[in-house]
């Protein structure tokens, strides 16, 4: 297959002209941002991290002490995205809130893919009623819509952080158990697999270092794909009530504080609401444009696009 | 085609009793005596005992699995604790309102996803196609609440169109009942409108490379009829499965959006019984939603098989 041109005018570029490692990287860099500018939204979320570490010393003022003084003031210099009912800064507010929905929203495909990974390996490998059973238990998960059996299990436990996250993880458990489990039946199918077993290696052992490494990649593209769901579910609780509780900045939950003065002072919408926006749709552009660039079959499609 | 219904009834039997069993132990997961939970803060010691013994709190938790299913399928979900009420009365007295919001936003996301979808396949990679894509792209990440803030206040706070929220009843009023229809359908249906424009470009991109495509295109055929007649109708059918999965995220989203229109459905019943700890109700409604979920899967299954023969063949 011919190089398209758009990629042959790199190879050459490169090759013509010497150049230092670091000025190399910086080129290639460049490179791939042209090429696909979703990948800006990576800076977009590198600040966002960068928010959540130095909350306390990029946010202006205190996310929790009332000024009743300036209660409901409109956006100005001093205070960007205004002042909520109790005095508070909204953007401080915000750049706290990144602390919780970033945690939880790592926290919850942490776990729960942790726990599907392992669930699926252990149905793929195993087979036979160990199979029937764990694929049976995640259908039933499966069954539920996923927002409904997060509401239920916090409303039974209890809104707090953790429990938040747990109860978001568990909904999360069927989605990698079926990836990690039809990726396994491959892997397993493998001669090195039975040249394993037949040396008499000890199944944990083929399991965590022949059978994971194998499997792990396709796992980690859709956690990061699918952290942005995290992020709006655990917003969508919190609005609700369900999630973090009052005085701890929340996204969700000021959005919900800011319902009561919709009429009156509607620009209390805007600081949480940009911020849920653009960190999920940073989360998606990325996660899509990772996606592009690892699915050989997309890669093929765009080669070919790039010729017509 | 009959063999096919009958092996897939079969194998949502164990699913369903699993399902149960989950709903089952929500009340467990609350801390304390559940038959305290489930009569609520204000109910005398005698009830309470009452309720221990009728829900067999002695016997071991299996037991307790199997009386709480026995009721279960005798239609007893237990009594609203709020409302004083039992539970599947207040849930279906509710259900008209949250099918007339769910229905209409799938219709909704689809009558807009459609011509935006072939739109994308049969001019791919022009201008319009990539603001398509940004479009639908860029609404996935708008929360549902926030969306609905929005729509209320640029559509009933600024410019009166339409009502903040409220529900009027088709019976009464049927404009009134349209006009308080309009924004929470356009909130909960713009969700998912990304995901069925996708889906339906990309099973037209496919389609439309096949080779029955091209005989149509070298019989002389005009371009549109290709495409919305032969294409189309095959790119429809991959479209039936997200539809059904897609009845989740509308039963969960129906939750938020009757909260903010303050729509007296299934969904805002469930916000407030989860916010005053009406477990028998929480229980009641996950149910439900669960059973309404795989039915509808169910259907789709079934459907999907009666309309590519493929399906139920090759898995006999």
């Amino acid at each position: 297959m011919a190089i398209p041109t758009k990629f042959k005018n790199e190879v050459e570029t490169q090759a013509s002209q010497p150049f230092t490692r670091v000025a190399r990287w910086y080129r290639q860099s460049a490179n791939a941002f042209r090429q696909d500018p979703r990948l800006w939204f990576g800076v977009v979320l590198i600040l966002y991290i960068v928010a959540a570490i130095f909350a306390p010393i990029v946010s202006p003022y205190s996310p929790v002490l009332y000024h009743p003084s300036i209660a409901t003031q409109g956006p100005s210099l001093a205070h960007l995205f205004g002042t909520d009912a109790l005095g508070r800064d909204q953007l401080s507010r915000v750049i706290y809130g990144t602390r919780i929905s970033l945690s939880v929203g790592v926290i919850t495909i942490l776990l729960g893919g942790i726990v599907g990974t392992i669930l699926g390996l252990i149905a793929a490998y195993f087979k036979g009623w160990v199979d029937q059973v764990i694929t049976m238990i995640v259908d039933a998960v499966l069954s539920f819509p996923s927002i409904v059996l997060a509401l239920a299990i916090v409303a039974a436990v209890g809104p707090s952080i953790i429990n938040l996250a747990i109860a978001l993880a568990f909904v999360r458990i069927p989605i990698y158990s079926r990836i990690a489990r039809g990726q396994t039946l491959q892997v397993a199918a493998q001669d090195y697999i039975a040249a394993a077993v037949a040396n008499g290696t000890r199944t944990r052992k083929i399991l965590w270092r022949h059978i994971l490494p194998n499997i792990v990649s396709p796992l980690i593209v859709q956690a990061t794909i699918s952290i942005s769901f995290a992020i709006l579910d655990e917003s969508v609780l919190s609005f609700l009530g369900l999630g973090v509780q009052p005085p701890t900045p929340e996204w969700g939950a000021m959005i919900n504080d800011a319902q009561i003065y919709l009429n009156s002072d509607p620009w209390m919408l805007f600081g949480p609401a940009l911020a849920i926006i653009l960190v999920v749709l940073s989360l998606n552009l990325l996660g899509d444009a990772i996606r592009d660039r690892l699915d050989p079959r997309d890669r093929v499609q765009a080669m070919a696009m790039a010729q017509e | 085609m009959a063999r096919y219904i009958l092996r897939r009834l079969f194998f949502i039997i164990p699913v369903a009793l699993i399902v149960s069993f989950l709903t089952f132990m929500v009340i467990h997961l609350v801390p304390g005596d559940p038959a305290r939970v489930l009569l609520g803060e204000e109910a005398t010691p005698e009830t309470v005992a009452a309720l221990r013994l009728q829900l067999g709190l002695d016997k071991p938790l299996i037991a307790q699995f199997g009386l709480w299913f026995w009721q279960l399928l005798h239609g007893n979900l237990g009594q609203s604790i709020q409302l004083q009420q039992p539970v599947l009365e207040a849930v279906v007295q509710r259900l008209p309102v949250t099918a007339e919001l769910g229905i209409s936003s799938l219709l909704f996301s689809l009558v807009l996803a459609f011509p935006l979808g072939v739109y994308s396949a049969t001019h791919r990679n022009t201008w319009i196609d990539r603001l398509v894509n940004v479009l639908t792209l860029t609404s996935t990440a708008i929360p549902v609440f926030v969306l609905g803030l929005i729509l209320i206040l640029v559509f009933a706070v600024d410019i009166r169109l339409f009502p903040p929220g409220g529900y009027t009843p088709f019976t009464d009023d049927p404009l009134a009942n349209i006009r308080s229809l309009i924004l929470p359908m356009i909130t909960l249906g713009t969700g998912t409108v990304a995901v069925n424009m996708r889906q339906i470009r990309a099973n037209m991109i496919e389609v439309l490379s096949q080779d029955y495509v091209r005989t149509a295109r070298a019989k002389g055929l005009p371009e549109r009829r290709v495409q919305y007649i032969h294409a189309l109708r095959n790119a429809v059918i991959p479209v039936i499965t997200i539809i059904g999965l897609q009845v989740g995220a509308i039963i969960g989203g129906a939750f938020v959006v009757e909260t903010i229109f303050l729509w007296p459905g299934v969904g805002q019943l469930a916000v407030s019984s989860i916010l005053s700890k009406d477990y028998p109700m929480i229980q009641g409604i996950v149910l439900l939603s669960a059973f309404s979920y795989m039915a509808v899967n169910l259907l789709v299954d079934i459907f999907y098989a009666v309309l590519d023969p493929r399906i139920r063949f090759d898995k006999q």
